[in-house]
């Protein structure tokens, strides 16, 4: 078996500890073993997400998902066996990675073995799968973007926000004709360019053994052709040189006002920054937006601020529905007033203190669970280094309030904004 | 080489032994009882106070959400900034739930913050005044949220479903309005606090990795107060079952889905048939491999998901077929659900199907075990629902001998179209 790059990590207490090996045809094995559950978790990320679709054909990578669970070369069903093992399972789709999860008692992993190599080997590209699963997404679609008071927000803003980078249309897809007009020859084009072991990361996590999980990695991964390496070369977005703005007139009840700015990638320092940032202007109800103007202007009945965890450059957005009677001018105005404020004076060391103190909190609590420890391994190694999971923490620690305030000088800057005005017809 | 075409040997799920980790218990002083389970790996803590305190007990609609939503927004001593600043800066959440016979206060935080966040807890318990400014806030803020609701047919649905199976007057079968809103007054949020939670019956549940100190912490700030105080009013309430059973509404005409409901009443746990009736409801509607989402889903493509339940409520219980499908295949949905439900009267269930559902039902019983919050979850249902560890045993041992004869037997007796109340929302 290739375990040429296998090397182990030694951590310390509060680590997450694995273990790391290579197959020949460069499929990354990690193994997170957890005596105290009688559980064990197969977890296969592909590095693979709406980002990397064809303008003209989007919501694929989402499709695909779909597609993957219509049988493969020697299965026909693989919902079935895994659940006659005890066995449940998702999979979810992002603009940037495709990751697949299954739980099942431990002394049933290999049933998860057999299901995933065999759809990894090949697909049964069947048209009545592909038949029923469009059919399937499309009410999907309407289910969450159509047939909902504001769901189609992100569609409108990613679309202004965003003028060459794919991260401008949403992992459902741009438009329902995208999804319809989908064909079988697509579908196998798309899985032997970005779903072959060279571009997939396996964990493994639970009551499982090392030597084991070697063992079965190999009988039952090792022969699947490795494929080629997908080599992503996505248009960069240019940088935003001035203000935009769009109207929406829609049948809804109430106006809504959603900002957005362009903010760090995934592992710049800016992330890290613009993280804290975001809980220190919309995290909970001591936060400022919330207090500011929801509390104490009363000019929002609600108000959020976030970002997307975006692995290329993000967006950092602020968004709510106005009282009644309030314009979305004086909205606007009031949002801007905290955004010069924060850019104006630092942050307090109880409001640092308080979002740092928030940020171990939530590590400590996603990291209770065995499946979510296998999926945040994944997402890392394929962010460079599993061992990220590891120091995260540090990262936020680090962070000064003369951080904060630079890179919401950097980054909530009038140019580097999109606005979307949310009209009540 | 490797056989790819046959299934590695499996150990049954269902033969696999299941335990439920029993809780620690002790009393307060004043009589609290707290439930604990100490099953963590990190240093963290869930604690969830449980009131004698939902819509069962208001005497005007909206009061006991109202009431609880607002514990966070005032005390004696704290604002209700200070008091979100105050959790928060110890990274903890302090979330409340109103239910329908209970609601709740849950507090999830690391150990080592423990003593700086129980005596604010207390606070919130005994020293809340609801200001009328936050009371004014939340009026208005409810009334917009409502309004964006009730464009959405799934909301329209949900509340309606509820209405036809257990009446108007009833806790379990009644809804909000703008009027309620408006009528609310701080007074009865006075009264009803007084009345449910400072002097009201409360249980405490504890789960993750508790700090040996963990009765004298909740003695010192919970055991003296005034809770417990007074026995539970006995209230009783009637199902008033709809006449009528079907129901189109159009909400909204622009709509390309339809919200489908479909329900019959159905008993609470304490019924003989309630366990078994959870293996048919598998069968049929319970999960992904289910008949409703084979047939519907992964053969029609008429909908991203169908589900029938069970709905977990402790006096009475609805069962329930749930779904959002494609506006002009909504009659074709609900004809086919009607058709599963006559195949699995008609028909005995083969033992290929039976074993998987036996196997899938332990294996996601022995997932959900995981973990000391799940753990405690499950007790707190079995203590909410008056129920001991035997009825966890007795449920495994049903999913473990049940008879596609008493399967076919329990479709005939309730899977019947007639009894079904039938709603599509546009």
């Amino acid at each position: 078996m290739g375990n040429d790059l296998f090397c182990t990590f030694f951590l310390t207490l509060d680590m997450i500890l694995y273990d790391r090996f290579v197959l020949d045809n460069g499929l990354r094995v990690l193994v997170h073993e957890d005596p105290s559950t009688p559980m064990a978790v197969l977890n296969i990320m592909y590095d693979v997400g709406a980002r990397d679709e064809n303008p003209e054909k989007t919501g694929f990578a989402h499709l695909f998902e779909h597609l993957m669970f219509g049988g493969s070369v020697h299965i026909p069903d693989y919902d079935e066996p895994l659940q006659r093992a005890g066995g449940e399972n998702n999979a979810y789709t992002t603009n940037d990675i495709t990751n697949y999860y299954c739980q099942l008692p431990a002394e049933n992993i290999e049933t998860a073995f057999w299901l995933e190599s065999d759809r990894m080997l090949g697909l049964a590209f069947s048209e009545k799968s592909l038949t029923v699963q469009k059919k399937v997404v499309i009410e999907e679609f309407k289910e969450h973007y159509i047939n909902k008071p504001y769901g189609d927000v992100w569609h409108k803003m990613r679309e202004l926000a965003y003028t060459r980078h794919p991260y401008r249309w949403m992992t459902i897809g741009k438009e329902l004709s995208h999804v319809e007009n989908a064909h079988i020859d697509d579908v196998k084009h798309f899985f032997f360019k970005h779903y072959r072991p060279l571009n997939a990361i396996l964990v493994v996590a639970g009551n499982v053994k090392l030597e084991n999980i070697k063992r079965l990695a190999d009988k039952w991964f090792g022969n699947i052709p490795m494929g080629d390496k997908y080599e992503r070369n996505l248009p960069k977005e240019p940088q935003q040189t001035a203000a935009r703005q769009s109207e929406v007139y829609a049948n809804v009840p109430l106006d809504a006002f959603i900002k957005t700015w362009h903010m760090g990638a995934r592992l710049d320092k800016g992330y890290y920054v613009m993280d804290l940032a975001t809980e220190i202007l919309g995290g909970g109800g001591s936060s400022r937006l919330y207090q500011s103007l929801v509390k104490e202007k009363q000019l929002f009945s609600g108000i959020d601020c976030h970002h997307f965890g975006s692995t290329d450059n993000g967006l950092v957005a602020i968004e709510g529905k106005l009282v009644k009677g309030v314009s979305l001018e004086t909205a606007a105005k009031a949002v801007e007033e905290e955004i010069e404020k924060i850019q104006a004076s630092l942050v307090t060391e109880t409001e640092l203190q308080k979002v740092k103190n928030k940020t171990e909190s939530i590590i400590a609590f996603e990291d209770m669970g065995v499946m979510s420890r296998a999926n945040s391994l994944a997402m890392y190694e394929l962010l460079g280094d599993a061992q990220l999971m590891n120091t995260e923490l540090q990262r936020y620690q680090a962070i000064t309030a003369e951080d904060l305030q630079q890179t919401c000088k950097e980054v909530f800057r009038s140019e580097n904004s999109n606005t979307l005005l949310y009209h009540s017809k | 080489m490797i056989n790819r075409k046959s299934a590695p040997e499996i150990i049954d799920a269902v033969n696999m032994k299941l335990q439920l980790k029993p809780y620690d218990h002790f009393i307060l002083d004043n009589g609290v009882p707290v439930y604990s389970i100490d099953a963590g790996a990190q240093d963290v803590l869930l604690i969830e106070w449980v009131f004698y305190a939902g819509n069962w007990y208001e005497d005007k609609n909206i009061v006991a959400a109202t009431t609880n939503f607002l514990l966070k927004n005032g005390t004696q001593k704290r604002k209700a900034f200070a008091i979100n600043e105050h959790f928060e800066f110890y990274g903890a959440y302090l979330n409340r739930s109103c239910y329908n016979e209970t609601a709740t206060i849950t507090l999830h935080c690391l150990n080592k913050h423990l003593p700086q966040l129980l005596p604010v807890v207390a606070e919130l318990i005994n020293e809340c005044i609801f200001p009328e400014e936050e009371l004014a806030i939340y009026k208005q803020n409810q009334k917009q949220r409502l309004e964006v609701n009730l464009k959405k047919c799934d909301f329209i649905a949900n509340r309606l479903i509820d209405e036809y199976v257990y009446g108007f007057h009833h806790p379990y079968g009644r809804y909000t309005s703008t009027l309620d809103y408006e009528q609310l007054n701080r007074q009865e949020l006075v009264e009803f606090y007084k009345r449910f939670y400072t002097e009201g019956k409360c249980l405490i549940f504890v789960a993750g990795k508790p700090p040996a100190d963990l009765a004298q912490q909740l003695n010192h700030s919970f055991g003296q107060l005034s809770i417990n105080s007074h026995t539970l009013p006995e209230i009783q309430f009637n199902c008033e079952p709809a006449e009528t059973k079907k129901y189109n509404i159009i909400n909204d005409a622009d709509g390309v889905q339809g919200a489908i409901r479909m329900a019959r009443p159905f008993f609470n746990r304490h019924h003989p048939d309630f366990q078994k009736a959870q293996v048919l409801n598998n069968i049929f509607g319970g999960f992904f491999g289910s008949r409703l989402m084979s047939n519907i889903r992964e053969d029609k493509g008429y909908t991203y998901g169908i589900h029938s339940y069970l709905q977990n409520h402790i006096h009475n219980s609805a069962w329930m077929i749930s779904t959002e499908a494609g506006r002009d295949v909504c009659g074709a949905t609900i004809e086919e659900v009607y058709k599963e439900m006559a195949i699995l009267c008609n028909e005995p269930v083969d033992d290929d199907e039976l074993d998987l559902v036996r196997n899938y039902m332990v294996g996601s019983l022995l997932g959900d075990l995981d973990g000391p919050f799940q753990i405690i979850a499950r007790w707190k249902n079995y203590i909410l629902n008056g129920l001991t560890d035997a009825y966890f045993y007795d449920s495994i041992q049903t999913v473990q001998s049940i008879t596609a004869e008493e399967l076919q037997a329990l479709a005939k007796k309730y899977l019947n179209p007639e009894e079904f109340y039938e709603l599509v929302v546009v």
